[in-house]
This record gives structure tokens, C-alpha cells and sequence, in this order.
């Protein structure tokens, strides 16, 4: 490796992070905007043109106000849970296959920090299961009743739901035949997508993504009528708000995941190739930018799934939220490998 | 020192020293806190040795899964800070500081008596460690072992729902 690889590395990792970080700020802004449209409001609309600089003035806003530590807080603990929850984020953002790559001066370079990884997708699982501790912790920590509850509802629903999220995700290792995402997107963009043979891992992906996010209808943990803020209740400042974003950028990430596992990741045209439709040469710098703004429409598509699902479903009660975890969705994902099994089987694939 | 080597050294350097800190620590959750740090060193010591599955599987079912059950309870229960021992020296103390030294000792001599060198791992170990190669010998050369170990797992969480439940016949 020489220095220009390094270069690439650190560049590719400095755009990944900040445009994670504007993403999941305009995602604020966009949920604000989308539920005032739902609700029939105007939304925020000063700061700025359509209210388009309003990301930046919350985040100044939040550098700016006075971090709060309860007296009675393990401060170490409260300073580290915002710092593993956007960490996690940020680790899974890098092992998602943003582009496809492109030769650029002899060397191939895709806007994955780590692409062709052998074992992408369990990387994403670990990542999503060490995720907890950063609201666990949070909960914990504060020293406050309603936090900890928020904490430990939080920590009980991950568990739950995270072994149904791994099991959806088998029907589609088992069709790619493999864990790299690269392939797996390989393997949908010359025939169809594979939420065409996955319908209800999809859903249930979907679900339990929605539960792993702690979005409504699954946001027990911060729900506001019992526990005023949740996990977070104890927590201000630029904390607060890291907090915050590492929740909109796990949102985004979900969304990314499932469009690369379900949708065809950069496969901008379903059942057709791409290149001798649009008629350009594969792999080349044209195809390689339509296709990563493809992947980035999917994954803005189904942000907006995430946000309207929120603003129209309401909270579940907690033991709905089991009942649905534990007794419809795990054994509705262990069928479904059954049936895939079956069926490739009966095929001889 | 070459950068395997060198990373090697950092990664086991942390795994020590986040075990001691699991040891160490009197307050439960910054104890549990260490061991979750110390998996994640045995991962990055797995990726030096090019066992890529075992790495992912180490963070997902050791960090990802275990410990967070024991976070878990800890938090559950509110477990307070540890209360220091104050049993004196007996026949169990004694007992286990000898063989502690005498393992020490052996462990000191056994790596100092025939050093084996550093070499490159070869490249044929990347192979080894991918998740096909792995399944692979699992369903054939290892499928009697591997099917045992499922039955003991299945017998296991049966016995669990039954002590679980055993209030309800």
C-alpha cells in the first residue's frame, strides 16, 4: 500500500462521515417537515429558504447549550453511551456498499471504506446487537428512574428483535450464496430484486428494523407519556444531540441495508441489466454515479417509509411488542427459511 | 516490526489489560463494561490471525448477545458496588495462589524454553477462516460433533422453558 491508497482511505473516510452526519441532520429536518405535511402544518419554515438551514441551526444550537451531568450520574459512563451509540453508526456506515467500483487512474475505487468484505453482513448484525449498550448505558448511567427504564425496555426489545432480524436475513444469504454485500447485490442486478423471492423477509426486516431503531410504533423506550424522554432524559447538550443524530443515522443505515439486501442495492432498472439498457460501458464513471444515486434514492424512499410509518401508527403496548416479536415474527422468519430451503431445493439451485 | 506483528502486540496488550480491569473493577457494570472491551481485543486479535467469521461471530454472540444479557440483568437487579472480601488467608487462598504461581511458572517456561519465532502466517490461512470454509467442515468433516452440540443446546433451552414455567402446571 502506498500513499495514495492511505490518501484515498482517509478521504473516502472523512466524506463518509460528515455525510453521515449532514444526512442525519437533514433527516431531522425532514421528519419535521413530512409530519407537518401529515398532520396539515406549515412545518419550519424561517431559518432559511423553506426552512432548509434549520438542520444547522439546531445543531449550533445544541454546540452552544450548557451540558448538564446529574450530581448523581456516573459521569464516565454518561460520557461514554453517546460516544458507543454514533461509534456503532459509524462502523456500520462504512461496510454498506455505497457504489460500485470504478477505475479511476488504474486503481478501483468504490465509496465503500470496506468493500468485498467476506463478512459484511454479520459485521452489520454485530454492529446493530453492540448498539444496545450505547442506549443501555444511557439509561443506566443518568441514575434516574425513567431512564433506566427506557434503558432496559430498550435492551429487552433489541434482544428480541434482533433474532428475527438474523433470521430474515438467511433467506437472502442462502439465494446470493454468500455474506458480501457486493455479491449480494451482484446477484439481484442481472435478474429480479430479491424482494421478489423475499416478500416477507422483507416485512419482517422492516419490522424489526423499526423495533432495532426504536422507531414508532416500537419507540417504547423513549416514549414520552410514561418515561418523558426515555433514555435520554438526563441528557443535554451536544450529548443529547449525538445521541439524537447516531438514531437518525442508524435509520438511514437500516434503510441502505435493506435496499442493498431487498431492492437491488445500486441496480437502477429491476429483471433488465443496466449497462445495455442505458447503454453505457460497465463499470464506467457515468454508470457507476447513476447507480450510486439509484441506491441513495432507495435508501431516501424507504427513510420516508420509516417517517411516515411513524407519524401514522401508534405506540404498541409492551406486551403487544413481545407477542408480536417472540410469537409471530420469529416463528414467521424460521418458516420462511424452511420454505426458501424447499424451494431451492425443488429447484436444484 | 512488521504491521501484523505490530497489531498483534497492541491487541493482546488491551485484551490483558481489560481482562485485569474485569477483574478489578468493583462497580458491576464498568467490570461488565471491561469484558465487553476485551472481546472486542479478541476480535481484532482473530482479524490479525485472518479468522474473519470468527471475529464477526466473536462481537455478535459474545458482545452482541451475552454480554448484553448481563448488562442486562445487572441493571435489572440495580446491583450495587462490590463489598470488599475480607476472608483471611485459608487453606482455599493458599491453595489457589500455588497453583496460580506454579501456572505462571509454566506457562513462563513452556514460551521461553523453545522459541518458535515469528512467522507470516501463510496464505493459505485466509481461506481458512472464511464463513464457506468454515460451514464447509462443519457439515462434513465435523457434522457428528456439530450435530451433538445441537442437541446439548436444544436439550438446554428445553430445560430452561421447563424451570421457567414450572409455576404454571
Amino acid at each position: 500500500m502506498d500513499w495514495i491508497d492511505f490518501a484515498i482511505i482517509v478521504a473516502k473516510g472523512g466524506i463518509l462521515v460528515n455525510a453521515m452526519l449532514i444526512a442525519a441532520a437533514y433527516m431531522v429536518l425532514a421528519e419535521r417537515k413530512i409530519a407537518a405535511w401529515i398532520q396539515n402544518r406549515i412545518g419550519p419554515n424561517r431559518v432559511g429558504p423553506w426552512g432548509l438551514f434549520q438542520s444547522f441551526a439546531d445543531v449550533f444550537k445544541l454546540y452552544l447549550k450548557e451540558d448538564v451531568v446529574p450530581a448523581a450520574a456516573d459521569y464516565r459512563f454518561h460520557a461514554l453511551a453517546p460516544v458507543i451509540s454514533i461509534a456503532v453508526a459509524i462502523t456500520v456506515y462504512a461496510v454498506i456498499p455505497w457504489s460500485d467500483a470504478v477505475e479511476i487512474g488504474g486503481r478501483m475505487i468504490s465509496l465503500t471504506m470496506a468493500p468485498d468484505m467476506n463478512v459484511a453482513l454479520l459485521v452489520i448484525l454485530a454492529m446493530t446487537s453492540v448498539g444496545v449498550y450505547g442506549v443501555a448505558l444511557a439509561g443506566w448511567s443518568s441514575n434516574n428512574k425513567y431512564s433506566l427504564m427506557g434503558g432496559l425496555r430498550s435492551s429487552a426489545q433489541m434482544i428480541s428483535y434482533e433474532l428475527s432480524m438474523g433470521l430474515s436475513i438467511i433467506g437472502v444469504v442462502m439465494i446470493a450464496g454468500s455474506l458480501n454485500l457486493v455479491d449480494i447485490i451482484r446477484g439481484q442486478s442481472a435478474g429480479a430484486w430479491n424482494v421478489f423471492y423475499q416478500p416477507i423477509a422483507f416485512i419482517i426486516f422492516l419490522v424489526t428494523a423499526l423495533a432495532e431503531t426504536n422507531r414508532a410504533p416500537f419507540d417504547l423506550p423513549e416514549a414520552e407519556p410514561e418515561l418523558v424522554g426515555g433514555y435520554h432524559t438526563e441528557y443535554s447538550g451536544m450529548k443529547f444531540g449525538l445521541l439524537y443524530l447516531a438514531e437518525y443515522a442508524n435509520m438511514l443505515a437500516s434503510s441502505a441495508i435493506m435496499a442493498t439486501l431487498f431492492l437491488g442495492g445500486w441496480d437502477i432498472i429491476p429483471f433488465l441489466d443496466d449497462a445495455t439498457i442505458l447503454g453505457l460501458e460497465p463499470g464506467s464513471l457515468p454508470l457507476v454515479l447513476l447507480q450510486h444515486g439509484a441506491f441513495v434514492g432507495k435508501s431516501l424512499l424507504l427513510v420516508f417509509v420509516f417517517i411516515w410509518i411513524r407519524w401514522s401508527l401508534p405506540r404498541f403496548r409492551y406486551d403487544q411488542l413481545m407477542n408480536l416479536g417472540w410469537k409471530i415474527l420469529l416463528p414467521l422468519s424460521l418458516a420462511n427459511i424452511a420454505v426458501t430451503g424447499t424451494v431451492m431445493l425443488l429447484l436444484n439451485r | 516490526m512488521t504491521t501484523p506483528v505490530l497489531l498483534f502486540s497492541l491487541f493482546a496488550i488491551g485484551a490483558i489489560a481489560s481482562a485485569v480491569l474485569t477483574i478489578t473493577r468493583r462497580n458491576p457494570v464498568a467490570a461488565a463494561m471491561s469484558l465487553v472491551g476485551h472481546f472486542f481485543m479478541l476480535t481484532g486479535l482473530y482479524l490479525t490471525l485472518n479468522a474473519q467469521f470468527v471475529a464477526a461471530v466473536q462481537v455478535l454472540v459474545y458482545a452482541g448477545a451475552i454480554m448484553v444479557l448481563v448488562v442486562f440483568v445487572i441493571m435489572l437487579l440495580n446491583v450495587g458496588n462490590e463489598q470488599h472480601l475480607s476472608e483471611k488467608p485459608g487453606m482455599r487462598k493458599t491453595v489457589g495462589t500455588l497453583l496460580a504461581v506454579l501456572f505462571a511458572a509454566q506457562i513462563i517456561g513452556v514460551t521461553t524454553a523453545r522459541p518458535t519465532g515469528m512467522t507470516a502466517l501463510p496464505d493459505s490461512s485466509v481461506a481458512i477462516g472464511t464463513t464457506e470454509a468454515i460451514g464447509q467442515s462443519l457439515f462434513t468433516t465435523y457434522l457428528f460433533p456439530f450435530e451433538a452440540v445441537s442437541i446439548l443446546l436444544l436439550a438446554a433451552l428445553i430445560g430452561s422453558v421447563i424451570l421457567a414455567k414450572r409455576q404454571l402446571s
